[in-house]
């Protein structure tokens, strides 16, 4: 029998190893999305050549002759990423001024929650909103507005991206130090003038930072998209068109009964994989912003 | 500057408050439409009891959630689950273990940074993790195991940031006053990290159950199906022990439907009629979301003022 | 095949730690010329401690003496709380602590310094009270009964006569055995220090260290507890830190002034505050600098 204090350092060695364990497993999640990626790509680009992906401006898995271009894709997706970004921006940055110079601590503690829970609501539901209201309202406004468009949708993903654009712009704006705002109101300058030409120049990096992961996230948004953009791939930038998103394209697959190792099976783990690459892009730039507001202060 | 700059400057802090406060005020009323448009529209099937115990149907007006939020809510019981013994772990590892020296110190940092940029992966893209390795590798088909699994891996980054949080709030005195009668690290973590954090944990585990279980893509991916005309079967039988672990195991292999992914269905589909079906799922969902929120949100203020330190 | 086998051990030191060798086997070859000498209870020889590359401590020689109150003086960041939490290694618990040197634990003659020793038996042998009172958000009785339960005492009896033991000892029976259900945070900030004594004894160590214990309290806590410090020198051997001069001439039976990681005059109480032999010493003790 061992003693109290013997078995006590055994369990207590015991439960390092289970807490390291459960914290390295999550490495493996990053390594099973980059081998399931890249494996299926693989076997895709055997197929479908790279030059073709990249160069074709066509993308027509379900047709007889089957084209994969992959520029409609990533166009469409872009398309609505930029509609959601010329929506969130302005709108972003209107109600980050308002809430880190004007508003009231009370304002402020009821305006936050609202503003994270943007995100909170499901985008099933947003994309419900988008078809049957919001694409409806705007084709009395917008002439030769189809039913599938991607006008509806970049606004709507513009509201829902605003915890990263309005949020995080107020909290690095927050974190620019008093004094500095002090020494611009000593000088006579106005709270606006102040927040323009020093606060924000200041915060900058930080506000930045947010817009991007705001465009990171509504490109890799999925089902807003998915109901009411269309599925059309489809290389245009008006807006009033149908297209198709490489999310969308995702999901319309996978809809689909799918056989296991077929070219459409295959073409969305390239697809995803593109898309990957993206994410994990912007999210770097931002990652690299935010570290240079550590330094600045 | 000018007296005529002055005048337009000072005028700009009175103007620019209204600017902002509209500004605000749009996305309340953006919020308040969506409300009003999806409980106008699915009212009619909000009040009628049979909606919530009937079957998808073929024909709109039989057509019910039953299987969805049945389906819902045993994805979500394993997502919780697997988010207790992996993701809640791996934040007390990463706070209170790490000791960032040496070879251990890099895989350290390793998982830190990886679960940084798992925050940013696109939620689809664990939908293709989840049919490449879970579906097809592990033959865990398109089934209630392999959904519980994938949502529990988009949870995991917020259950880390949030139970990391939750430590760091309790002060080193309190761990070193246990070291100092002699207690060992789990000793510590048992007895005190895990009493005086575990309001905190718990209420990231609420917020990041409460972004799952509206989520559509990744379960699309993995083949949720949209039509199920049963329930899986439930563990128990009527003899002792009244748990069977084969029908249990029935269970997790079942094929599944979930609330989001009926109302992506219904939503897709011409006749306006089964959109009505939409926007009263799209409700209960929308309440379930608003309700775990709130939740979260009073039981971190209550657990702040609890331990004051 | 060198880098598997590197990573091999810094798993296996991960999960199995350095080895704990017993006490007596570390005593066995450290006993050379360390023999207790008269009433000797700590015994500090050439020792260094380091922060990263920091050198906190430079070459502390010292003699603790058995059941005696002894105070370490000095102007804040001299190294005098940096040593004392030396004699609980309390520094492991943070990466990049470094100890040289030797500070032999009489009468057993174990080198506390020694990276090897069993922690966990020396932390019950040497208990401490912080500087901030830092009870645990529990009951009362829950707090002092802590150190007896990670200990292995699981009978219930004697843990609550050791509790009560502990807490007349700590003199503050009286004042909660009406309620020792409630939350340690219903105390005052004297008494709840007086607890954290009466957590730090409750498990009977040989010695007891006191980091600036009255910092945090006003006047009459502090008193009460110079008062409890005195009357547990006759089971104890007490070492405290204070930033308090008068405290320090007050309580102790020897002084040690610290400046700068060293530890420049170590005398009778007495003889420090009145004829030190350093000129350091005494420019601190008139008040000069510090």
């Amino acid at each position: 029998m061992l003693s109290f204090i013997t078995r006590k350092k055994i369990l207590d060695r015991l439960m390092l190893a289970v807490f390291f364990t459960a914290g390295f497993i999550t490495i493996f999640i990053t390594i099973g999305i980059v081998f399931v990626l890249l494996s299926d790509s693989v076997k895709f680009f055997q197929e479908v050549s790279i030059k073709d992906f990249l160069t074709e401006k066509e993308w027509t898995p379900v047709f007889a002759t089957k084209k994969f271009g992959v520029w409609p894709l990533v166009a469409g997706t872009f398309l609505i990423a930029a509609i959601a970004m010329l929506v969130s921006i302005p709108l972003g940055i209107l109600i980050a001024i308002y809430l880190s110079e004007y508003a009231s601590v009370r304002v402020k503690e009821i305006a936050k929650p609202i503003i994270e829970f943007m995100e909170a609501i499901p985008t099933v539901v947003y994309g419900y909103f988008t078809l049957l209201f919001v694409t409806p309202i705007l084709q009395k406004i917008v002439p030769n507005l189809e039913a599938f468009n991607s006008l509806a949708p970049g606004i709507v993903l513009g509201f829902m991206i605003l915890p990263y654009t309005a949020s995080m712009a107020e909290d690095s704006m927050k974190g620019v130090p008093q004094r500095i705002r002090e020494a611009s109101y000593a000088l006579g300058a106005t709270k606006l003038r102040t927040a323009i030409t020093i606060v924000i120049p200041a915060a900058i990096s930080g506000i930045v930072a947010g817009f991007i992961l705001g465009a990171s996230r509504a490109i890799g948004e999925t089902m807003v998209v998915a109901i009411a953009a269309g599925m059309y791939p489809n290389l245009t930038l008006d807006p009033r068109e149908p297209i198709q998103t490489m999310t969308g394209y995702i999901v319309q697959v996978a809809l689909g009964d799918l056989p296991y190792g077929s070219i459409e099976y295959l073409s969305i783990f390239a697809v995803g994989l593109a898309l990957f690459i993206i994410a994990f892009i912007f999210n770097s730039i931002a990652l690299w912003l935010r570290s240079r507001i550590r330094e600045a202060y | 500057m000018n007296k005529k700059g002055k005048i337009a400057d000072s005028k700009a802090d009175i103007i620019y408050p209204i600017v902002g406060f509209i500004a605000f005020f749009l996305v309340i009323s953006f919020l308040i439409t969506l409300i009003i448009d999806i409980l106008i529209d699915g009212f009619e099937k909000l009040v009628d009891p049979s909606f919530y115990t009937s079957y998808p149907s073929r024909f709109p007006e039989k057509a019910g959630i039953l299987s969805g939020w049945v389906g819902t809510m045993l994805v979500m019981a394993g997502a919780i689950f697997w988010s207790l013994i992996i993701g809640i772990p791996a934040g007390i590892y990463l706070e209170e273990y790490a000791t960032k020296r040496g070879i251990i110190g890099k895989i350290e940092s390793i998982i830190e940074l990886n679960i940084n940029n798992l925050a940013a992966v696109p939620a689809i893209i664990y939908g293709l993790l989840a049919l490449g390795i879970f579906v097809y590798r592990f033959k865990f088909g398109e089934s209630i195991l392999t959904a519980g699994l994938t949502l529990s891996i988009l949870m995991l980054p917020v259950i880390v940031v949030n139970t990391r949080e939750a430590i760091r709030r309790i002060p080193r005195d309190i761990r070193e006053g246990a070291y100092a009668v002699g207690a060992t690290k789990w000793d510590t973590v048992r007895d005190h990290i895990l009493p005086y954090s575990l309001g905190g944990i718990l209420t990231g585990l609420i917020i990041a159950a409460s972004r799952a279980i509206g989520e559509t893509a990744p379960l699309v991916t993995i083949g949720a199906l949209t039509f199920i005309a049963f329930l899986p079967p439930a563990p128990f039988v009527s003899e002792f022990p009244f748990f069977s672990p084969e029908k249990a195991w029935e269970l997790f292999m079942s094929p599944f439907t979930v609330l989001p992914i009926q109302i992506f269905n219904w939503v897709s589909r011409p006749q306006a009629a089964f959109q009505i079906n939409a926007a009263a799922a799209g409700f209960v969902l929308l309440v379930l979301t608003v309700l775990m929120n709130a939740l979260a949100y009073y039981y971190r203020q209550k657990v702040r003022r609890k331990y004051i330190w | 095949m060198v880098m598997a086998n590197f990573i091999i051990d810094s798993i296996k030191s991960l999960f199995l730690g350095a080895t704990d060798k017993s006490m007596e086997e570390i005593k066995s070859k450290e006993q050379y010329g360390y023999k207790m000498e008269g009433d000797v209870k700590l015994d500090i020889k050439e020792l260094n401690f380091y922060y990263g590359e920091f050198k906190a401590l430079k070459n502390i020689n010292l003699k603790i003496p058995t059941k005696k109150i002894t105070a370490l003086i000095g102007p804040s960041g001299c190294g005098k709380t940096t040593l004392l939490r030396c004699f609980n290694r309390m520094h492991d618990l943070y990466p990049g602590s470094r100890y040289e040197g030797f500070i032999i634990f009489h009468p057993d003659g174990i080198n506390i310094a020694n990276p090897h020793i069993d922690l966990l038996d020396l932390r019950r042998r040497v208990g401490m009270v912080f500087q901030r009172p830092n009870p645990f958000p529990k009951s009362i009785f829950e707090n002092v009964a802590y150190g007896l339960r990670v200990n292995g005492v699981k009978n219930k009896k004697l843990i609550e006569e050791r509790v009560e033991w502990a807490l007349q000892s700590a003199a503050l029976w009286d004042e909660v055995k009406d309620r020792l259900n409630d939350n340690a945070y219903s105390l005052s900030g004297g008494q709840q220090q007086r607890l954290c004594i009466a957590r730090a004894i409750a498990i009977e160590p040989d010695i007891v260290l006191f980091d600036e214990p009255t910092s945090a309290l006003d006047p009459i806590s502090t008193s009460k507890i110079e008062e409890l410090i005195m009357t547990l020198k006759e089971r104890l051997t007490i070492i405290i830190v204070t930033h308090n001069m008068q405290q320090a001439a007050r309580v102790s039976d020897y002084t040690g002034f610290m400046y700068l990681g060293e530890l420049i005059e170590f005398d009778k109480t007495q003889k420090i505050f009145t004829v030190p032999s350093q000129k350091l010493t005494e420019d601190y003790i008139t008040g000069r600098f510090g």
